[in-house]
């Protein structure tokens, strides 16, 4: 038999080891997942993880899809580092959307080069006033910001069909429950010429660098940590907890909103419906996966786009389920946390059984 | 010794990574025996209890009970056995009822034979236990909450009873109250293993003492026969020079605490009430009193984790301070050291230079205008480790990777190197083994010395009377006006201690009749 | 009166995988652990269930199969917080995301196929008498099960040995472990128990509610019980009332049209998302009364030393 034993020391190459521990059990299962569903394993897997890499257009669609989780993972992790779990980023994502959309739809058909920031900052302003709302619950009423987070996706996705059904729909869209296509200025620049990869993937590699800095070298980061990891030692210290929860909630809202506001100004271009596509909670297991450090964000928001990527190829070529890309992505958060062990405890066998069943010979003879 | 032992060890020999607990240790508990278990902090005690009460198994050796090999697997198998155990950080259940409690502890068909609330009550009334079996625990005293440990371990009627630091949670008074229990028990044919480092009590108690040092059996002798001195140099092993306390005359006052009322936000927390006090530069002031009595309260108050409700009451060099927060406080020169190492004082995960940044971050320069500076903390946390010789492998380490004695000089070095104006300390050696307590009583000396006012809040009344220049007694969330020290006895303190409400009220009324005309 | 009695029966039918879901966390919960999973659980249980009953013809198996798979995906969680110690935050978030993908994956066959109704209990007059008999005595089995477990679950926290020791393994596990219970069984076995309930939960909407499987068809139901659980106090009579309530919201919405309501859709859709958040600030406000309610050791990681 084995048992865990504590380490005095976080272990730090397990920190680095178990994320790729995880992606490497994943795929052993994903093998398996696949077996059982009886298409080729090698070349689903193949498709999913080498396949986007070779071609240079999959490659700019990894960053469409990166930009999103990167943006909100790294305000996530930033909250979860702090016990501050605001898991109702699709919400916040959801009506950054709404806000910065309106102000393009407003100024419609006005443009000008104000336009877009303007728009970015009102998705931020929108994302942060949704998820004040856990903020301000949790810290005046005490109620569980992991639920009152989560409820609001529901209301936030609910919202947004009803706008698109009424006041912001399209006037010339034959009814169709969707707003008008933004306006030339409303729209993100591409990054790379030609392709969907916008200049929001650059605002993403800011936010990581600006969150490193925060987490590493500030009080204020350090302040979080502390919160996160010792609540009382914070109140020694004189941290106000109320006024972190704050900070989390407002940067994870902003970063959410903004991550919203890309999305729609970018690859979509417009608001409808179906919108928020889950990233709100992908972004969750980014976060877990980056080991809830910016860097690591920025990697784990890249190797989860290409499951996208890869997981709509697959798709397409072995029509394969759509969900399968989820269950990959749930397959690896588990397996994350289950190898996450790793880092604060070692595996030992336990001690042999003692041989002392009542009678037995004691192995050391007294002295007589 | 009457008859054959109750239970015997005999070379038992027990070893954890990197510590060896217990060597080649052999004794024997004699029948209706009070036998003292007698050691420093650290000495392998509580391993080799743990051993006979089956939480641990020893690597090797043999015990016999009753003449029989015994090799307990689980408790519940030392229980059914015969063998009791009061621990000394009881396994109660706080949001439950004292008859839930005492259920909990026995197995499923003790607690079914008869009527258990009535044997509940004959066994407590037998004993002079009083216990009410519907009260929930949490609205419970320390000292009776060991009663309840103890009527569970007698309900099932032991041959041996474990007791492991009973008296550090209690009252002088309620000591005598258990030591007559116990000898009651003993005079019926139960025999006691009594665990302490505490010398007078075990001269008072037992009649055989076994002394552990370092793991090892260093001997064992009959403690009525012993002086305390000799006792604690095979104990200790060596004398300990105690710290000399020559503190000269008081001086201004520093810090000053008026009225001071304030609900616990905790459920079953004490609300402190009409707190009052005053203490001078190179005063000690020790606050005595058992465990559970306002003492966490009154750190937090003091820290200013929880602000007053008027400013005046909490004054710092005349200056009130009372809604100031811990960090405007320590601006002001107020260091801090709570009872709670990990979790409280310091940041378990944490390295130690990261954990310097939680109270010396801004008197030390360790981050300037929000900006973290890893080198200036790092250089400080240096100079802690290497002026109070704090065992560990560098500054990188994470706090609780530290021995309890060594993150408490760590602790109190980050404090008192800030050279604060007042220090306030909780239990500042709890756990500490007698050489590092006697470094942190010296280092506390120091600093009343050099014109500091120091507040000493410790349920150990002999590092009371060694370090403080007066004391006073917190009881209920009320604190009692101090004394000198010379003027107090361990009675005197102990009639406060065990402060029933109508004790706390007239100290109260007297209060107020001295207080009204300064008030005019 | 044909009107009041519809309603009526639909408040059953939406509350009911509610109270299972409710019940089952609650239990969960009294052990010290929160499983934030009851969403995933729920819906793998409906998939499950669906799944099982098309394949066997029989609804007692679909049941059963629901409940398993239920009970295994709380033992996957199981496995992940008592046994390897993990956040049980982040495990109950991982929990909902895997089991809303695998019951997508495993869904997608059965899209489009739709069971016959629910067969409901009728006993010959007392089903007959005019709306009391429908109500009381005229509905299907798992309602009456589901009022059963609630009644069973209160006896057994507060009447026998074994919901004393669980309650007390939730409050203190050290002190649990130190008498000698084994804490880690204890709640793998409460957590489990939840995860049947959940999975019979979820059963209910895929058999009995639409009976169709529809993806994400648990639309936020498990966090809603999540909340109740809050809402209840950690009472399982309070879990009923409250599971009730909100099955009467969601009914509300249904009806506004009749009841001549002029509200969208969308907004009415709201309602039990903003009533679950509105019901948690009223009960969570007093701090104190939630620390006397709440099992101590909730969520808490415990490692035995020794």
């Amino acid at each position: 038999m084995f048992r865990l034993v504590p380490r005095k020391e976080p272990n730090r190459a397990m920190l680095y080891a178990t994320p790729f521990l995880a992606v490497a059990l994943t795929i052993v299962a994903g093998f398996l997942l696949f077996g059982a569903l009886g298409k080729d394993p090698l070349h689903a897997l193949f498709l999913i993880f080498l396949k986007p890499l070779t071609d240079f257009n999959s490659l700019a669609e990894m960053l469409v899809k990166a930009t999103p989780l990167v943006l909100i993972a790294t305000g996530l992790a930033i909250g979860f580092r702090a016990g501050v779990w605001n898991i109702g980023a699709e919400g916040q994502f959801t009506i950054g959307a709404i806000t910065g959309g309106s102000v393009a739809l407003a100024a419609y058909p006005d443009g000008g080069p104000l336009l877009l920031p303007l728009m970015a900052v009102a998705g931020a302003l929108g994302g942060m006033a949704w998820a004040a709302i856990p903020a301000f619950l949790r810290t005046r009423f005490n109620a569980s910001e992991i639920l009152v987070s989560l409820m609001l996706v529901y209301v936030a996705t609910l919202l947004l069909s009803f706008l698109v059904h009424g006041a912001l729909r399209d006037p010339e869209g034959f009814n169709f429950p969707e707003s008008r296509l933004f306006q030339e200025d409303a729209h993100v620049p591409a990054l790379i010429p030609d392709t969907r990869a916008h200049i929001g993937f650059l605002v993403a590699l800011f936010a990581v660098a600006a969150a490193y800095v925060y987490l590493e070298r500030l009080i204020l980061g350090f302040q979080v940590k502390v919160l996160g990891q010792a609540p009382r030692a914070a109140r020694f210290a004189g941290y106000s907890e109320k006024r972190i929860v704050w900070t989390c909630f407002m940067i994870s809202g902003a970063l959410a909103g903004v991550a919203g506001l890309f999305e729609a100004a970018g690859p979509v271009g417009q608001l409808v419906p179906s919108l928020p596509v889950g990233y709100g909670f992908t972004a969750i297991i980014v976060a877990f996966l980056g080991r809830l450090h910016p860097v690591g964000i920025l990697f784990a928001g890249l190797l989860m786009a290409l499951t996208y990527i890869g997981g709509e190829t697959a798709q397409i070529e072995m029509s394969l389920p759509s969900a399968t890309t989820s269950v990959f992505q749930g397959m690896l958060l588990f397996f994350l946390l289950a190898t996450d062990v790793l880092v604060n405890f070692r595996v030992a066998r336990t001690a042999k059984p003692l041989a002392t069943p009542s009678g037995a010979a004691p192995k050391l003879k007294p002295a007589e | 010794m009457t008859g054959t032992p109750i239970l015997e060890l005999r070379n038992i020999t027990k070893t954890f990574p990197g510590v060896v607990a217990n060597e080649d240790v052999s004794f024997s508990v004699g029948r209706g025996e009070i036998h003292a278990l007698l050691g420093e902090n650290g000495a392998g005690k509580s391993t080799l209890v743990k051993m006979i009460y089956g939480i641990q198994k020893p690597d090797s050796g043999e015990m016999t009970f009753m003449g029989e090999a015994f090799a307990p697997s689980k408790p519940s198998e030392a229980r059914q056995k015969g063998v009791g155990m009061v621990f000394q950080h009881f396994c109660l259940f706080e949001a439950l009822t004292v008859y839930e409690n005492i259920a909990l502890g026995l197995s499923a068909a003790e607690a079914k034979t008869g009527d258990l609330r009535q044997r509940i009550i004959d066994v407590s009334t037998t004993y002079g236990l009083k216990v009410d079996p519907d009260r929930l625990v949490g609205t419970l005293s320390v000292g009776e909450r060991q009663r309840i440990e103890i009527v569970r371990c007698l309900l099932s009627e032991p041959k041996l009873l474990i007791m492991d630091e009973p008296t550090s949670v209690l009252t002088p008074q309620e000591v005598n109250v258990l030591f007559e229990t116990l000898r009651r028990l003993a005079s019926e044919g139960c025999s006691i293993l009594y665990i302490s480092h505490k010398l007078e009590e075990i001269r008072a108690l037992c009649s055989k003492a076994t002394v552990l040092r370092g793991g090892k059996l260093v001997g064992s002798c009959d403690p009525r026969r012993e002086t305390a001195k000799s006792l604690a140099e095979m104990m200790i092993g060596a004398t300990l020079n105690r710290p000399v306390r020559d503190l000269p005359e008081p001086g201004e006052i520093r810090l000053k605490v008026q009225e001071l009322s304030m609900e616990s936000d905790e459920q079953f927390g004490v609300d402190l009430e009409n707190v009052t006090m005053a203490v001078r530069a190179g005063e000690i002031l020790g606050i005595a009193g058992v465990a559970g009595n306002g003492q966490t309260e009154l750190m937090e108050a003091l820290i200013g984790e929880r602000p007053c409700r008027f400013s005046r009451q909490i004054q710092l060099d005349g200056a009130d301070i009372g809604q100031a927060g811990p960090r405007e406080r320590r601006a002001l020169g107020m260091c801090f050291a709570p009872e709670e190492r990990l979790g409280h004082a310091a940041v378990p995960g944490m390295a130690l230079w990261e954990n310097t940044l939680l109270s010396a971050g801004r008197t030390n320069d360790l981050a300037r205008r929000g900006l973290i500076s890893p080198t200036n903390a790092n250089r400080f946390a240096l100079r802690v480790v290497d002026d109070l010789k704090v065992k560990t492998a560098g500054v990188k380490s994470a706090a609780r990777s530290l021995s309890g004695g060594n993150l408490q000089k760590f602790i109190m070095g980050r404090e008192i190197m800030q050279r604060p104006k007042v220090l306030i300390a909780s239990q500042p050696t709890w756990g500490v083994d007698a050489g590092a307590a006697a470094t942190i009583h010296r280092i506390l000396l120091d600093l009343a010395r050099e014109g500091a006012a120091v507040v000493i809040i410790s349920q150990d009344l002999d590092e009371l009377f060694t370090i403080s220049t007066r004391i006073s007694v917190i009881a209920g969330g009320y604190l009692f006006p101090s004394q000198p020290t010379g003027e107090l006895t361990v009675e005197s303190l102990g009639l406060a201690m065990g402060g029933r409400s109508k004790e706390i009220e007239a100290a109260k009324r007297a209060d107020e009749a001295v207080a009204e005309p300064a008030h005019v | 009166m044909d009107l009041v009695l519809n309603i009526l029966l639909g408040v059953v039918v939406a509350a009911t995988p509610l109270v299972f879901a409710s019940i089952g966390e609650l239990v969960a919960e009294k052990s010290g652990v929160l499983n934030l999973g009851v969403e995933g659980m729920m819906i793998i249980g409906a998939v499950a269930a669906f799944a099982a009953t098309v394949g066997s013809g029989s609804y007692i198996v679909g049941i059963l199969v629901g409940a398993l798979a239920g009970a295994t995906m709380a033992f996957l969680f199981g496995a992940l917080t008592l046994t390897l110690m993990s956040n049980q935050v982040a495990c109950g978030l991982a929990l909902t995301l895997f089991g809303l993908g695998l019951s997508a994956l495993i869904g997608q066959a059965y899209s489009g196929i739709s069971l016959p109704q629910f067969p409901r209990v009728d006993i010959p007059l007392l089903t007959d008498i005019p709306f009391i008999g429908p109500l009381v005595f005229g509905q299907d089995a798992l309602v009456y099960l589901s009022f059963a477990l609630v009644a069973g679950v209160g006896w057994f926290l507060t009447r026998t040995r074994a919901g004393l020791i669980l309650r007390a393994v939730g409050e203190n596990h050290e002190a649990a472990h130190g008498i000698g219970y084994p804490v880690v069984a204890i709640r793998y076995l409460a957590v489990m128990f939840g995860g049947a309930c959940a999975g019979l939960g979820g059963a209910y909407l895929s058999l009995v509610q639409t009976p169709l499987w529809v993806e994400k068809m648990s639309a936020g139901r498990g966090w809603i019980a999540l909340a109740l659980v809050v809402f209840a106090s950690w009472r399982p009579l309070r879990a009923l009332g409250g599971a009730y309530l909100f099955g009467g919201i969601t009914i509300l919405q249904l009806h506004s049209q009749a009841l001549g309501l002029k509200i969208d859709a969308q907004i009415l859709s709201m309602l039990p998302y903003l009533a679950t958040i509105v019901v948690l600030v009223v009960i969570s406000r007093d701090r104190m009364k939630m620390k006397l309610n709440a099992p101590s050791c909730l969520g808490k990681v415990f490692y035995a030393t020794s």
